[in-house]
């Protein structure tokens, strides 16, 4: 990361005065990090306590790996983990395929007002809260709203798709997917515009269809950053979307809806057991930067970029 | 030969368009639906007549809402949450990106910084531990509580670092040159140059701070503290308390709703003033930030 840019001068090395400068500007923000993200590291011991608020981190009794134990003999802990990988991988899978359609499908209409405009209306949904889009997903997916109205049309009986167990997952995922495919359709976007448009000419004047270009030449082309997004998104895999679900989950899809997050905020900071949901949290700190750092080394191996 | 080619591919540009088009028309009606929603009367609403335009048009809720000072409370709280976030962030991405952006030669401690940040980035100590650390610093119930947590953005750290490496030396070598001091060439020189990265970081705290309604619900206890998007999530989403489907029937077809849904519109009203400058400086921001070589 920090290698100089050119070898053939000799690099500036500046002096002490500027250095002091520097270290002086990087201590308030250190002195930030350290109170709200350092401090609280220490602080997460207390998953390896039988903690009490009145006695604090310093007098609560060390219980060793006891919480840890706890947790796995939960039958719902074990859910909550299986429903976080099922959202996470259905979402990190969904979340390929259709922005990269998209961005190749866009990409086909001519026409930059057209397409202007396009873009235009499906960045907005990114730049929304979830808080906002639970409202309008809630009365979407009604007894009474649109999408059942539309599979009226076909003779299907309506679901209570946000209270249904066969069909929460479907929902957040195919909802946060709804939200993100055309924020996430930009980086392709960019990548389709740095195909060489000398290889489309030879294809057509070798007679290949506009689809065989589009199989053997834009897919191809755009594999390097899907690999790329979606390693980077591996790394996430514990990470199901808590605003998401927290805005559209109830007691009756904890069975197939609850993930980490909002089991870590239900039993810590709203039943008030600390240690079993900083235990919890922990773990789950632990192996998503494993997997981050793993993602990320896998991603500078296979295409040469990385996010650090 | 020829023509049936031509027809086929005819067929399929059109197949494109009404995909594209459909997959932004999803996009676009619910939002217009929520609009309507809001325009429309009650019992409209509750019979689920309501569709892109409203029926029986009436503004009865947006006179409700003019007269609602918990909303308008809780609207200025958003606003100056935003303002002081934002401000507190651009200090914080300045300060330490423009160290960072030097070379290890310039500055060797460099190197150990830029791995204290990235761990800080990748890891937490969940929310538990650090609503301790908030409440012991008795910062519980006041604005810091929703600005101090996040003060550093290390995303956008990062992303300011590797545009203050953009900037040819050149221009930092002639003001050094010039007996200009650090500080100087970081106002004079870096920050008139980086206006366009500035403004993406900027834009992106913006939208954090105006979204965010977790901050709200951790750290405030009182209803009338809470920031805009807490206040309508307590409203509207409240259903953590639902426990079977009759109830959850019932909220569906309350006839509050058009008055939910105008408060929902109000509340993007903002965000939708900003999005012309989102959406000129966002793509940009993705592409310094999320991939680099």
């Amino acid at each position: 990361m920090a290698k100089p840019r050119t070898k053939q001068h000799k690099p500036y090395v500046g002096n002490k005065k500027e250095r002091t400068t520097f270290h002086l500007m990087l201590l308030p923000g250190m002195i930030m990090l350290a109170i709200f993200v350092f401090v609280p590291l220490i602080g997460s011991v207390m998953a390896f306590q039988d903690y009490v608020p009145a006695r604090g981190i310093f007098g609560s009794k060390w219980v060793g790996l006891e919480n840890f134990e706890i947790i796995f003999s939960f039958p719902d802990s074990v859910q909550v983990f299986w429903n976080t990988l099922i959202i996470s991988f259905g979402k990190l899978i969904m979340n390929a395929i259709i922005p990269v359609l998209f961005s190749i499908l866009l990409n086909e209409i001519g026409g930059k007002f057209f397409k202007r405009t396009f873009q235009t209306i499906v960045y907005l949904p990114h730049f929304l809260s979830w808080v906002v889009l639970a409202t309008v997903v809630t009365n979407m997916f009604s007894l009474e709203g649109p999408i059942n109205a539309m599979l009226g049309v076909f003779g299907i009986d309506a679901v209570q798709f946000l209270a249904d167990n066969q069909w929460f997952r479907t929902v957040i995922i195919g909802t946060d997917v709804w939200k993100e495919f055309g924020y996430n359709s930009v980086i392709y976007l960019a990548a389709l515009l740095a195909i060489d448009p000398g290889l489309y000419e030879a294809a057509s004047i070798d007679g290949a269809s506009r689809f065989k270009q589009i199989i053997y030449i834009t897919l191809p082309a755009l594999m390097p950053t899907v690999v790329l997004m979606a390693a980077l998104n591996l790394g996430n895999i514990l990470n199901a979307g808590f605003d998401q679900v927290f805005n559209l989950y109830n007691p009756i899809v904890y069975e197939t809806g609850d993930i980490i997050d909002t089991y870590v905020y239900r039993i810590g900071m709203v039943e008030g057991q600390y240690s079993i949901g900083a235990a919890v949290g922990l773990f789950k700190s632990v192996i998503s930067f494993v997997l981050i750092l793993s993602a990320n080394s896998l991603a500078k191996k296979t295409t040469g970029s990385s996010i650090f | 030969m020829v023509q049936k080619k031509t027809f086929g591919s005819f067929v399929a540009k059109g197949i494109i368009w009404i995909i594209v088009i459909a997959m932004t028309l999803s996009c676009l009606l619910p939002l217009i639906n929520m609009v309507a929603i809001s325009l429309s009367s009650s019992n409209a609403v509750a019979s689920n007549q309501v569709g892109l335009l409203p029926v029986d048009f009436t503004v009865t809720t947006y006179q409700k809402l003019l007269n609602d000072s918990q909303f308008w409370a809780s609207f200025w709280i958003s606003v100056k949450r935003v303002i002081l976030g934002t401000a507190i962030n651009m200090f914080f991405a300045i300060t330490m990106a423009y160290p960072l952006s030097k070379s290890k030669f310039r500055f060797p401690a460099r190197e150990i910084y830029i791995k204290v940040i990235i761990f800080a980035m990748l890891f937490s100590g969940g929310i538990i531990p650090l609503f301790m650390v908030v409440s012991k610093l008795n910062l519980v119930d006041t604005i810091w509580a929703l600005v101090l947590p996040g003060a550093v953005p290390v995303f956008n750290v990062i992303l300011l670092i590797n545009f203050f490496k953009g900037v040819p030396d050149s221009l930092d070598e002639a003001a050094r040159i010039d007996g200009a001091s650090t500080l100087t060439i970081l106002t004079k020189v870096y920050l008139p140059v980086s206006l366009p990265a500035l403004a993406t970081i900027a834009l992106f705290s913006i939208v954090y701070h105006w979204n965010d309604y977790f901050s709200g619900l951790l750290y405030m206890n009182k209803a009338s503290l809470y920031p805009l998007q807490t206040y309508i999530q307590q409203l509207t989403v409240d259903i953590t308390q639902i426990t079977d489907t009759e109830q959850l029937k019932q909220l569906a077809t309350m006839s509050n709703r058009a008055f939910n849904a105008t408060k929902i519109v109000v509340s993007t009203i903002p965000l939708l003033v900003i999005y012309p400058f989102l959406q000129k400086y966002f793509v940009s921001g993705i592409v310094i930030g999320a991939v680099k070589e």
